[in-house]
């Protein structure tokens, strides 16, 4: 037992300064939506495989979910090696620019910075064998609304003087192939969305709009849904008998402009949808800053199945 | 009752029962919630009922949405409406107050009646539990009587206190934990409702019966009831 304690007592890391939001996630919390309790998890689904993956972590595991940077800063007590993906937050390491989708060692003492947003909105570290933190419904992911997950079971972001202690001791150093890792979206970047449910209610002018011009990123966008700007688009439902709320649905309330919901949408509710967009398309979309013309683009379900399932083979 | 199956994702699908609230319905939404969950086995992810439909979402690496609609229709051909009989009955003690309940005197003078015969119409009825979702925990219960139906307020609340009982058109709920809301508070209520949800036991299922019961600050607060006004807590 003091055997343990010593060695959890030899690897952790410290939080020197709160950056604006950075959170414990994994894949999300599946099969209680019937509870009320959303799914939860990394938005970018995709950065955060490949960061479990550079250190050869079960994909799931627990990492860090930065978004913006702002100066949230760590400092090391052990040598260990995380990885890091996803946006470019001008990561440094004691002053050292860190390379994008790379894994790298930290030694006692260092300092891990993230600045500013370069390219993209969320960075994901990972850690080796996952961050230790306790299991609420299956799952680590912080739902700050909800009060669930994180390091203290509280749903809430890292804060300074919080320690960071992990399961794994010596990762795998993977690399990822030229070419292979995440991308992050650049204006124009379309987002297949598998149309649906209250498809029909919308006038044809609606759907010719809701296709055939870009939508503008708002700045109204977090963990729960991201707004979408453009001409309004109109249906003959302003309202619905309230029903489950799909990952990525798009939703219009009475205003016309659609909302996207995301990771931690609220399981059920009652405006009327487009469709969905694809898991995909919400990892891309979750990486958009506020400005950041996008494009829906109508997909079969099959078509989406097909390219989701060709996604994950990156990683067998 | 003749489902109809729509495409709602990638990868789920919404099996619409009915179109109207009633609460006859109920009957037929756990049957059905109940014949997909067994029908589905490992390869179901989630599976959120609401008044009149089920979210169905399913795990794409196991079957394609072709797959997917034979197996619902399978499962809710000869579908039998469970017996609603069965749902459990649950007495919720309220503190109807307007120092808790902000809108205890809204609601009263909309439907022309005394905060105190507001109280007892809304404590004089067995209301049915159709759905939980929103929060951990929350049920929206109804119907309430016509004459207490009061529309949601213009701007939500910022913080909405754990246990605040409260009204929303035909609809009444308890709020499970502080949150943002839009509903008429009347009052609030001890019963821990989010950490039943958290255990993944939630109090109230749907089908289920709820009951309000008026009780007086004293025995609220001798439970251990918060007391703190809403004003302090937004």
């Amino acid at each position: 037992m003091s055997q343990v304690a010593t060695h959890q007592r030899q690897k952790g890391m410290m939080v020197k300064q709160a950056g604006p939001l950075a959170l414990i996630q994994d894949a999300g919390r599946f099969g209680v939506g019937h509870l009320g309790v959303t799914q939860g998890g990394a938005a970018d689904w995709i950065s955060f495989r490949w960061a479990n993956w550079l250190l050869g972590n079960a994909l799931n595991s627990a990492a860090l979910e930065i978004v913006m940077g702002g100066g949230l800063s760590f400092e090391t007590e052990s040598e260990v090696r995380l990885a890091l993906t996803g946006a470019d937050l001008d990561a440094q390491l004691d002053g050292k620019p860190l390379a994008p989708n790379t894994s790298f060692k930290l030694l006692p003492g260092q300092r891990l910075v993230f600045r500013q947003p370069r390219q993209g909105l969320r960075a994901y570290l990972a850690f080796p064998g996952g961050l230790n933190a306790p299991e609420v419904l299956g799952s680590r992911a912080c739902t700050a609304r909800e009060q669930l997950g994180g390091l203290h079971e509280d749903g809430k972001p890292l804060k300074v003087g919080d320690r960071l202690t992990w399961k794994g001791a010596a990762p795998a150093a993977r690399r990822i192939a030229e070419g292979q890792g995440p991308q992050m979206p650049a204006s124009g970047y379309r987002l297949p969305i598998v149309l649906g449910s209250q498809i029909a209610s919308f006038s044809g002018r609606a759907l010719f709009q809701a296709f055939n011009q870009p939508w503008t990123v708002d700045n109204r966008a977090d963990r729960m849904g991201i707004r979408l700007t453009g001409p309004a688009l109109n249906g003959s439902l302003t309202g619905i008998i309230s029903e489950g709320i799909p990952f990525g649905a798009v939703q219009v309330p009475p205003d016309g402009q659609p909302i996207v919901l995301m990771n931690d949408r609220q399981t059920i509710g009652g405006y009327p949808r487009l469709g969905a967009l694809t898991p995909m398309a919400c990892a891309t979309l979750s990486q958009c800053l506020p400005g950041t013309k996008v494009w829906l683009t109508p997909i079969s379900a099959s078509q989406a199945q097909d390219d989701y399932r060709n996604q994950l083979t990156v990683w067998d | 009752m003749k489902p109809i199956i729509e495409t709602a994702a990638m990868d789920a699908l919404m099996v619409r029962l009915f179109d109207t609230i009633d609460e006859t319905n109920m009957a037929w939404v756990i049957a059905a919630d109940q014949a997909l969950r067994s029908a589905f086995g490992p390869a179901l992810i989630d599976l959120v009922p609401s008044y009149t439909t089920l979210l169905l979402h399913y795990d794409c690496q196991q079957m394609n949405h072709a797959k997917a609609f034979t197996l619902i229709n399978q499962a809710l051909s000869g579908l039998k409406p469970v017996d609603t009989q069965a749902g459990e009955l649950h007495d919720i003690p309220v503190w109807y107050d307007e120092s808790v309940g902000p809108e205890l005197p809204l609601v009263a003078k909309r439907a022309g009646l005394s905060v105190k015969e507001l109280i007892e119409q809304h404590c004089n009825h067995d209301y049915c539990v159709f759905a939980l979702g929103f929060a951990p925990g929350y049920g929206f219960m109804g119907l309430v009587d016509e004459s207490l139906a009061t529309p949601r307020l213009k701007t939500p609340r910022r913080k909405v206190a754990a246990g605040s009982v409260g009204i929303a058109d035909r609809q009444t709920a308890i709020y499970p934990l502080l949150s943002p809301g839009g509903w008429n508070i009347l009052g609030r209520t001890n019963v821990p409702l989010f950490e039943h949800a958290k255990r993944g036991e939630p109090l109230f299922r749907p089908g289920d019966k709820v009951r309000f019961r008026a009780i007086s600050r004293s025995e609220f607060a001798a439970d251990g009831g918060d007391t703190t006004p809403m004003e302090e807590r937004s």
